[in-house]
């Protein structure tokens, strides 16, 4: 049987709980895998909401309120998951570089990156480029997130990069950037994958990385 | 008085940045005179934007910024030797921007600042990040003016920044930022508080409103000091306005002045 997820994709756009809630619990009644809502449905409408975010059509809250009723759905269907449903697009590791303590960016990437199926391992701020490469290690990476409000800070972006190559990593991990003084120049010049300016492009970024 | 922080002499600001670039002094003079002009109490010059060229810039541009300025300096870096170096160049003395509670931060900068004659601006901002309510501010406020007024900085020389955060990430950031302002001028007495007033409105459309309303909000709750861009007429409208609704003009002299001389504007 085919299904059809356009509504729960508008339902989730809408960021219409009760919409979304009732067609979700009418998906799992008519015997549709739970993975499939999740990863045709509820990622893909997440998807659109990152575009929208990029295009500013959407806002920070409207994101948030969309990632968190996203939650709620993804909490009601966990039972139902099995482990090739979750994390499909990949593993992240992410953090805010040494030296810096910001976090409201990398927050928002990382919500966004688990609302698109990615499974995230959020290593906080001020974290050392080593930090960053035991956590590439010890999770199986696949990518690389790092982000640095202060202009000074960049510069351990720099060392961060240096770090993953000298750990023989560097051909298995993509290395995405971002932050308020971080160019897609500087991402070249330091020898990362790509740059990202913000959230929702972040997603789309990431996917084409790993794609 | 309110204290004005003229924002524009900062190289993260592309135009500023090619003037920087070309050492074009006659672009940065005259947006110095123009800020001046329109009431800016200190010129703050921030040269962090050039990645490995901060320490040359912020030199070029103190030379360059005080042969024209009539007001202080507020010398603007989060690298406390480059501050250090800026100090010595001061023919007035300046605002610092900034010390906080970071532990590399904090010791290296009362170090610098012990004996100096300056104005210092001080965030609430630890090894843990960003504060998470309003009494923690407070407390970090606290922890600030202590350590500097143990260095020899009186509390009329010191300016807390309270940090204001995002409103789109969490609706309840500008009322902990009031409420933090609100403590720190009733407990606190003497200090003075500041506000970068673009940061609350980050990921929001029509910034400028947000911006104009937060300030108004910020000065009823005692914030006596702003970074912000003197050029722009609507939001010293509100500077000037929110000081005569506070009661702080009387016969409402200067709102009428201003008025009349075109100077505020609806």
């Amino acid at each position: 049987m085919m299904a059809d997820f356009d509504e729960i994709i508008d339902a989730l756009v809408e960021r219409d709980q009760a919409r979304l809630s009732e067609l979700v619990e009418t998906k799992l009644a008519q015997g549709i895998p739970a993975g499939d809502i999740l990863n045709k449905g509820l990622i893909a409408g997440m998807d659109i909401i990152g575009e929208k975010m990029e295009s500013e059509e959407l806002f920070i809250p409207e994101v948030m309120k969309a990632a968190k009723i996203m939650g709620a759905m993804v909490g009601r269907l966990k039972p139902l998951l099995t482990d090739e449903d979750t994390g499909v697009s990949g593993k992240v590791v992410i953090g805010t570089v040494k030296g810096d303590l910001h976090d409201i960016g990398k927050n928002l990437v990382v919500m966004m990156l688990q609302s698109a199926g990615f499974k995230v391992f959020d290593v906080g701020v001020d974290v050392s480029p080593d930090k960053f490469v035991d956590a590439l290690i010890a999770n199986d990476a696949d990518l690389l997130g790092l982000s640095a409000l202060l202009t000074t800070t960049t510069e351990m972006m720099r060392q961060t990069v240096s770090a993953v190559a000298e750990s023989g990593l560097r051909n298995r991990v993509k290395i995405m950037i971002g932050g308020a003084p971080v160019t897609g120049e500087f991402s070249e010049e330091i020898g990362a994958d790509a740059y990202a300016p913000d959230a929702g492009s972040a997603v789309r970024v990431a996917k084409s990385l790993l794609s | 008085m309110f204290h004005i922080i003229g924002e524009r002499i900062n190289t993260s600001r592309k135009k500023v940045r090619e003037a920087v670039d070309g050492r074009d002094a006659a672009y940065i003079q005259a947006d110095v005179i123009r800020q001046q002009e329109a009431g800016a109490s200190y010129i703050d010059i921030n040269a962090g934007a050039r990645i490995g060229h901060e320490r040359e810039d912020m030199q070029w541009l103190m030379e360059v910024v005080q042969e024209v300025s009539t007001v202080p300096l507020c010398l603007d870096s989060p690298d406390p030797d480059i501050l250090a170096t800026a100090y010595d160049r001061v023919k007035m003395p300046p605002m610092i921007n900034s010390i906080s509670l970071e532990k590399n931060r904090f010791e290296t900068m009362r170090a610098f600042l012990r004996g100096k004659d300056c104005h210092v601006v001080a965030l609430c901002m630890d090894d843990s990040g960003m504060p998470k309510n309003s009494q923690d501010i407070f407390e970090r406020a606290k922890k600030l003016v202590e350590g500097l007024e143990e260095t020899g900085i009186g509390r009329s020389a010191i300016f807390i920044d309270p940090m204001a955060q995002p409103v789109s990430v969490d609706t309840q950031n500008g009322v902990m930022a009031f409420e933090a302002v609100e403590k720190i001028m009733s407990d606190l007495p003497g200090v003075h508080t500041i506000a970068g007033i673009s940061n609350a409105s980050y990921g929001l459309p029509e910034r400028k409103m947000i911006n104009r309303t937060y300030l108004g909000l910020m000065m009823a709750h005692g914030l006596d000091a702003a970074v912000l861009d003197p050029l722009d007429r609507k939001i010293m409208s509100v500077v000037y306005t929110a000081d005569m609704l506070l009661g702080k003009d009387e016969f409402c002299d200067n709102y009428l002045s201003r008025v009349r001389s075109g100077i505020i504007i609806a």
